[in-house]
């Protein structure tokens, strides 16, 4: 399972993805660069005490050292609403399994049952836990009764300058258009407009061949007049279809002759 | 399903980013008066019917993750009455909430008891039949000297300096601390060892059970039990209690694993007994903060300084005062009938 699934009363369904044991360690190491500068200030403080009184810096240092990381992680999941810096960096947080409020005393437990989550080193038992429970939760997540979630981006792109303005050949048949609508999930949408926003992180080699398999999937769904997609690219074709798909809206062109292809930087498949 | 999506995400923005001022309101702490209960569950109620509107619709994958979000969270508001600004209480969280949740699960401490008896009783026999299994048994520094040596030498310690404890001048801070620190640390692992169904917790017990009882044989073997009473019960009265209590803490946890005699699914069970083994394991780092202090600064003492008489009166006296706290303190008359589970002091 990789989506927290929540059902609410009023029968509407949500859900929230699931963190991966990667991002959770990331996360960790993280919070756990952040402990030890703090550690190592609070050492720094402890030693100017020592002037003064070197049992009151012992005392301070033994007993600090200990409650810093609790405090540290407990104090940030409550007061951030599950985030922790570490957490915040890599966009996770946590969450009541069940969608409520998460409460002091899950934070608590969940924290004190790392003792148990770092057994025998390097959060062997938590990370094996976090792989072979459905929700991806460790000891102290599942006694706790939380999850930890990707945070949701609320944002949206910015198709205008994503796709621009340029002229959309396959507009010029709306039937087919709604048609293709119509039979793209949801998924298979966010995928085409994610393969547009990252396509300058992905090899020239790759970007061809993910182009042309996202191009041949939707041409297999709706069969677009073969003089219509002719001379298209097939990155130019994907841009086209994400174009119909989140940009309904926009008249259809006046009918036109075929231009020039365009060539989309040498990624024509 | 037939949309116009421009309209209805023109239409429905205005009330999605009402919701969300409103619920950033909310997690700030503001009260809402009834209008504004009303306003917001109305605005609930209309973004969950836009989410499942929109929820076919491919080409609104983030407008729907932004609505799954805001549904979300708003369902958190709503539906989970319990307020993050709940007024602390903690003289009623120790006169009521602890000694009642210890008493709610009294059965666990008494397996935690028995297990640990059950290892100090095989710490005993081993120390009686195999003399050198001192090594194995007995924590380190303990197996180093006879007992008799140790006292010997604390004592003539004792009186060269007058007022301080063995090897140290004046660490009792320090020393403290590092007792905090150390038996707190032992004590969560106890409690969080629970998650493998409660053996780690019974091995943790009875590991400490063999330590304790292979100290006490030898220091009577060796005719200084009356040193060794003064020394163990000021601190070790309120230590060994609170150790038990985390391992009480543990098989809750464990009982919660295995699900025996109940028909609550999993989460359910672990989630009803959470706050329960919070409460004890806070109760747990209380006294042990208590006996890092006396085990510091009145145990590290002995005769000439404080008379072993007035050490063992001591500890006699705090495990009267525990009993009495732990068994009366927070009763009614409606016992067992119990505190809803809140833990937070």
């Amino acid at each position: 399972m990789t989506h927290l699934r929540i059902r609410t009363p009023e029968g509407v369904e949500f859900s929230l993805p699931l963190a991966g044991p990667v991002s959770r360690a990331l996360a960790l190491i993280a919070d756990s660069l952040f402990i030890w500068c703090t550690m190592a200030f609070f050492g720094y403080l402890m030693m100017f005490l020592s002037v003064v009184s070197q049992d009151a810096a012992g005392t301070g240092m033994t007993v600090g050292f200990f409650l810093l990381p609790f405090a540290y992680l407990m104090s940030m999941e409550w007061l951030n609403r599950g985030q922790t810096i570490g957490k915040r960096l890599f966009g996770l947080r946590v969450v009541d399994a069940q969608g409520l409020k998460l409460r002091p005393a899950q934070i608590v437990l969940r924290n004190l049952l790392r003792a148990v989550d770092m057994l025998p080193l390097l959060y062997l038992v938590g990370g094996v836990a976090c792989l072979a429970t459905r929700r991806a939760q460790r000891l102290g997540d599942l006694a706790a009764g939380t999850v930890v979630v990707r945070n949701p981006k609320a944002a949206r792109p910015d198709l205008d300058q994503l796709i621009g303005t340029r002229f959309n050949s396959l507009r010029a048949h709306p039937h087919l258009a709604a048609r293709l609508r119509q039979r793209v999930p949801a998924a298979e949408a966010a995928i085409a407009l994610q393969a547009l926003v990252r396509r300058e992180e992905t090899e020239p080699a790759s970007r061809v061949e993910l182009f042309r398999d996202l191009a041949d999937h939707f041409r297999g769904l709706v069969e677009f007049p073969p003089e219509t997609a002719e001379g298209l690219t097939d990155e130019q074709y994907v841009r086209d279809v994400v174009d119909l798909l989140y940009r309904p809206r926009l008249a259809a062109p006046a009918p036109r002759p075929a231009e020039p292809v365009d060539d989309m930087a040498g990624t024509a498949g | 399903m037939i949309l116009d999506l421009d309209k209805f995400l023109a239409e429905g923005r205005p009330h999605w980013h009402a919701l969300e001022g409103m619920l950033d309101r909310l997690e700030a702490g503001a009260v809402l008066e009834l209008d504004g209960a009303r306003r917001i569950h109305w605005l609930y109620e209309r973004a969950s019917a836009d989410l499942i509107r929109l929820g076919t619709f491919a080409s609104e994958p983030e407008t729907c993750r932004y609505l799954e979000a805001l549904v979300a969270r708003a369902y958190a508001e709503i539906h989970d009455t319990h307020s993050r600004t709940a007024r602390i209480r903690p003289f009623h969280w120790v006169r009521r909430t602890f000694p009642r949740t210890f008493r709610r699960h009294i059965g666990a401490f008494w397996i935690a008891l028995a297990i640990t008896v059950a290892g100090m009783v095989f710490g005993g026999v081993a120390t009686l039949v195999d003399p050198d299994s001192r090594h194995v048994t007995m924590p380190f520094g303990h197996d180093q000297m006879r007992p008799s040596e140790r006292v010997r030498r604390d004592e003539e310690s004792q009186r060269a300096t007058g007022r301080d404890g063995p090897g140290q001048t004046s660490g009792h801070g320090s020393f403290s601390g590092f007792l905090m620190a150390h038996n707190t640390r032992i004590s969560i692992l106890t409690m969080s060892l629970g998650m493998s169904f409660g053996i780690g917790t019974i091995v943790m017990l009875f590991y400490n059970g063999i330590g304790v009882g292979a100290i006490a044989v030898d220091y009577i073997l060796d005719g200084q039990g009356r040193f060794l009473a003064g020394w163990i019960l000021p601190h070790g009265t309120i230590e060994i209690p609170a150790i038990l209590i985390a391992g009480q803490a543990g098989l809750i946890l464990g009982h919660a694993m295995l699900g025996r005699g109940s028909n609550l699914p999993f989460a359910a069970r672990l989630r009803r007994i959470g706050p329960d083994v919070v409460t004890l394991i806070l109760g747990v780092a209380l006294f042990l903060v208590y006996a890092g202090f006396i085990e510091s600064f009145l145990s590290q003492y002995h005769e000439p300084i404080v008379p072993y008489a007035v050490k063992i009166a001591f500890g006699l006296a705090e495990l009267s005062a525990l009993c009495a706290y732990l068994s009366l303190s927070g009763r009614t008359r409606g016992e067992p009938g119990d505190d809803p589970p809140t833990s937070t002091p």
